[in-house]
């Protein structure tokens, strides 16, 4: 390898792999002659879709196939890596295969055998990874290196290596060239036994993640039990990096570094978003993986001026931008909604108890189930009983009509609903049982309550209500409102 | 040595030069990154700038070195600002969220660089990432030299550098250390977080341009770890990372020249020898660091374990010395059977003890010696006074006595005697009815 950096050699060689996964689809086709210069994106033809779509090459066939076994597998093992903390243990990984690949090649060459021997180079990848994972466990165990830096060593150093050893093979017989297309994706086709290489790995790891599930999801989110159901933590790790390490190499040799870390990452993180369940996760990860590489080369398959690699991340990372805003367990948007409908109803029971408390200190408190409207309240009385602005009191009160709980009048006036009034003699009940709770039991100053009961009333369930007023109050009414235990601070100044 | 002797100061002292430079301008950083778990990012950063490199090309249509620059930069701090954004408002694990930021802006360089190049021919493996060989080739005028570019835009570089780690020092410190403490002193963590990102992010680019991206993500992390090694001070850790990052770059070098000769091959890549260079180093530093290295805490178990046993030693000959007055040696077997330990062990102890005086030859076995006696009373005092004190004050059962004495024995200094003598009342004898010796007289 060239002293340019690894980037270079993953760019080039990502552009030539576009041109080779694109290559059988359109191999007979009128783009074959354009310039080879011209690399501007041309829309698929009806015929080209026909071609895709119905599999008809059977390149494409392979191609597509390979690429999905190897997103499902991929996505399965990038889960548990994930939630392990190891997001990044496949960047490091894959780095460290780079050694074993060159020294394999310079030790054969000096033998004379074939360097290029697949088989012995994927051996010598394997085993230099193997060994970067030794020594990222032995100094996060032995050492006081932390996990991150011991990936960032493990990661640099034996690059750093592996393009020495590459350097050298480089001048050794001038027939290295190839490796590289080696380390970051093959250059030829990815022929039929490549296909079957990455089905057959991407099955047994499927497998094997399947068989050890249980034991996974311990060593995931419960390491100390785990280790006292007498599970060896070290094995486990071990195990679960080896997978990573497996589906890496298989991953390299077929569609390059940066791909084959996207693909343990990137759908894991997304289908995170949509599950608090372990075995569903991994399910839609394996999904996500195998369905964003299906369609990144199809995609590519149509467009053969993009590099595939490349659409394959992006559309793997265009489904976690999704699964980020859209999901709706974690996902942004639902959490905001969430908040959002929270704030509203505590922006709106704090509305109702200001208008009630007003009307109690004047001796017209609304009672539960009354069947008429409640007694005018002036809105502008009710700025100094919270911080809230003119502008915020109009809004929540508009937004209180809106639900039929209010009817503003001429004057600046308003008058709670029958259901206005329930519900906000309901949330006075609430706050002040909350308050006599506190003062009774929790020994909190009556001049205290009034904040904390601010802050519970909104999300008291019945259940909670119900131990409440049998421990207030036992056996008195328990739809009467009490009466506040604090003196109200701003009702009455009139 | 093999290979050196071509060595030309006009060439390779600009190359040595500029992977210092680039290394300890990195290294600096790095303290802060390792510390606040980040090492990671010099890497995501060097894959995550090339659609910046790409973008910048497509705008200006040329292969201008500023914009270009300007554009990574721009990009890398995006990266860092994503990384943090997804992780706080998406919730996801810190690595997760950098894997996904740094697959998926590389993966979209990719497609724009691709799409540049029926512009312009656009080689990235010479635009974007240069190489170390070449720094002595591009040259501008400083006065009346010629200095390589690469060598004054590091400089450059490593003086903003230093310049922000001193004058932020405290601030730093603090926001990596204890982020709530720096917060409740009116630091705002933020706010250092994301100049760290930037400097982060131009010296990557910086360095990268020049020097190769291998060296710089090496550098960010590798000499950093040796120095994390070697000691708990900052201040220290930071001098020393920069010393180790100097001293890997220029082993790296002549590594790079050195070491294929061995096997018969010309010079290898030298930014790669550098990072195998630091990793070199940091394995030493693992092995051999004053408080925390491998090899150092070994021996000082091994050293340890010896005092113990050429104790237990002494203590077996007092004990023989008090059994038979007339016989007071105890021969080789003797003491084999009693003290469980392997040849290799007895031998060594047996050799300390008697380079210290404390035994002598005697027959087939040894004897204490003068000096040798009052350190084992005091330690068959220890013991004894141990056994008494564990049964009358602590209630221990006597079938534990000794052998929680015998570990106890080895840790109690005379003040310590003096205050279980107190407590247990200076008695006589021991609970096994053995007497308890005084305190020796020097």
């Amino acid at each position: 390898m060239s002293p340019a950096g690894r980037l270079a050699a993953v760019l080039l060689l990502a552009m030539i792999f576009a041109s080779r996964v694109s290559d059988p689809a359109v191999a007979a086709d009128e783009t074959r002659q354009a310039s080879i210069t011209d690399r501007s994106v041309q829309w698929p033809t009806a015929g080209q879709w026909r071609r895709l779509l119905l599999l008809e090459d059977y390149n494409t066939r392979v191609v597509l196939l390979g690429a999905t076994m190897l997103g499902f597998a991929g996505g399965a093992v990038g889960s548990f890596a994930l939630l392990r903390g190891r997001a990044l243990m496949g960047d490091a990984l894959s780095h460290a295969a780079v050694p074993g690949i060159g020294l394999v090649f310079l030790a054969v060459t000096m033998a004379g055998g074939d360097a290029k021997s697949f088989v012995l180079l994927l051996a010598g990848a394997t085993c230099s990874s193997l060994l970067g994972l030794a020594v990222i466990l032995f100094l996060r165990n032995a050492t006081r290196i932390k996990e991150d830096a011991a990936l960032g060593i493990v990661l640099s150093v034996f690059f750093g290596a592996g393009a020495a050893a590459l350097g050298i093979a480089q001048q050794t017989t001038g027939h290295a060239a190839g490796l590289e297309g080696f380390i970051y994706g093959k250059t030829a086709s990815m022929v039929a036994s490549d296909a079957l290489l990455i089905a057959g790995a991407g099955l047994t790891v499927t497998v094997l993640c399947l068989l050890l599930f249980k034991e996974f999801k311990l060593l995931c989110f419960d390491e100390g039990f785990a280790a006292s159901r007498g599970y060896s933590i070290l094995l486990l790790d071990i195990a679960l990096m080896g997978l990573v390490v497996a589906v890496t190499i298989v991953g390299l040799q077929a569609v390059g570094a940066i791909l084959m870390i996207a693909m343990l990452v990137v759908p894991a993180c997304a289908a995170r978003f949509w599950t608090e369940r372990m075995g569903l996760m991994t399910l839609l990860s394996a999904i996500i993986g195998a369905a964003s590489a299906l369609v990144g080369a199809g995609m590519s398959a149509l467009l053969p001026r993009l590099p595939s690699g490349a659409i394959i991340v992006l559309v793997a990372s265009v489904a976690f931008v999704v699964s980020m805003l859209g999901a709706p367990a974690r996902g942004i948007l639902a959490r905001a909604m969430r908040r959002r409908r929270l704030n509203a109803k505590v922006h709106r029971q704090h509305l109702l108890r200001a208008v009630y408390e007003w009307l109690e200190s004047h001796g017209q408190a609304p009672r539960r189930g009354q069947h008429d409207e409640s007694d005018q309240v002036p809105i502008a009385e009710l700025l100094p009983m919270r911080s809230w602005s003119q502008g915020e009191l109009r809004s929540y009160v508009a937004r209180a009509e809106s639900r039929g709980l209010l009817r503003t009048g001429p004057g600046n006036l308003l008058r709670l609903s029958p259901l206005g009034c329930e519900e906000a003699a309901a949330n006075v009940h609430n706050h002040r049982m909350w308050e006599l709770y506190l003062i009774h039991f929790a020994d909190v100053a009556a001049s205290r309550v009034d904040r904390d009961a601010d802050a519970i009333e909104h999300v008291l369930d019945p259940t909670i209500l119900a131990e409440l007023e049998s421990l207030v109050h036992e056996g008195a009414a328990a739809r009467v409102v009490p009466t506040s235990p604090h003196p109200m601070p701003h009702a009455g100044e009139t | 040595m093999a290979g050196l002797e071509n060595w030309n100061w006009a060439l390779d002292g600009w190359i040595v030069a500029a992977g210092v430079l680039c290394a300890v301008a990195s290294a600096l950083l790095g303290n802060f990154l390792v510390l606040r778990k980040m090492s990671m990012l010099g890497d995501a950063i060097s894959h995550a700038v090339l659609p910046g490199l790409a973008a910048a090309f497509l705008i200006t249509g040329a292969r201008e070195s500023v914009p270009m620059f300007l554009g990574a930069a721009l990009v890398g701090v995006l990266t860092a600002l994503l990384t943090e954004w997804i992780r706080r408002y998406g919730r996801v694990d810190e690595g997760g969220a950098m894997g996904v930021v740094f697959t998926a802006l590389f993966a979209l360089g990719l497609v724009m660089i691709v799409q540049a190049a029926d512009q312009v021919d656009l080689d990235p493996g010479c635009v974007l990432y240069g190489a170390i060989e070449l720094t002595p080739l591009d040259t501008v005028e400083l006065g009346s030299f010629h200095v390589p570019r690469v060598v004054v835009v590091l400089s450059i570089v490593l003086a903003i550098n230093l310049l922000v780690v001193v004058l932020f020092y405290k601030e730093l410190k603090l926001t990596s250390f204890d982020p709530e403490l720096a917060k409740s002193l009116g630091i705002n963590a933020q706010s250092m977080h994301y100049l760290l990102m930037t400097l982060v992010a131009v010296t990557a680019v910086a360095s990268f341009e020049t020097v190769g991206n291998i060296l710089v993500v090496a550098m960010f992390v590798v000499p950093v770890a040796a120095a994390y090694m070697c000691t708990d001070r900052l201040a220290t850790m930071i001098v020393a990372s920069s010393l180790f990052a100097a001293a890997s770059a220029v082993l790296g070098h002549i590594g790079a020249i050195v070491v294929p000769r061995w096997i018969g091959y010309r010079s290898t890549t030298t930014a790669g020898m550098m990072a195998v260079a630091a990793g070199f180093l940091f394995g030493l530093a693992v092995l051999l660091a004053p408080r925390y290295g491998l090899l150092v805490k070994l021996l000082r178990r091994r050293l340890f374990a010896l005092r113990i046993l050429a104790e237990d030693v002494l203590a077996l000959l007092y004990r023989a010395e008090e059994r038979t007055p007339d016989e007071p040696a105890l021969a080789r077997s003797q003491l084999r059977q009693q003290l469980d330990r392997g040849l290799l062990a007895r031998r060594a102890a047996y050799a300390w003890l008697r380079r210290q005086g404390d035994i002598r030859r005697q027959r087939d076995g040894y004897a204490l010696t003068e000096q040798g006696r009052r350190r084992a009373q005091s330690l068959v005092r220890a013991h004894r006074l141990w056994e008494q004190y564990l049964e009358t004050a602590a209630g221990l059962g006597e079938r534990h006595l000794h052998e929680n004495a015998e570990q106890l024995e080895h840790f109690t200094n005379e003040e310590l005697r003096r205050r279980l003598a107190d407590e247990t009342a200076s008695p006589r004898t021991d609970p096994h009815g053995a007497p308890i010796p005084p305190e020796s007289q020097r």
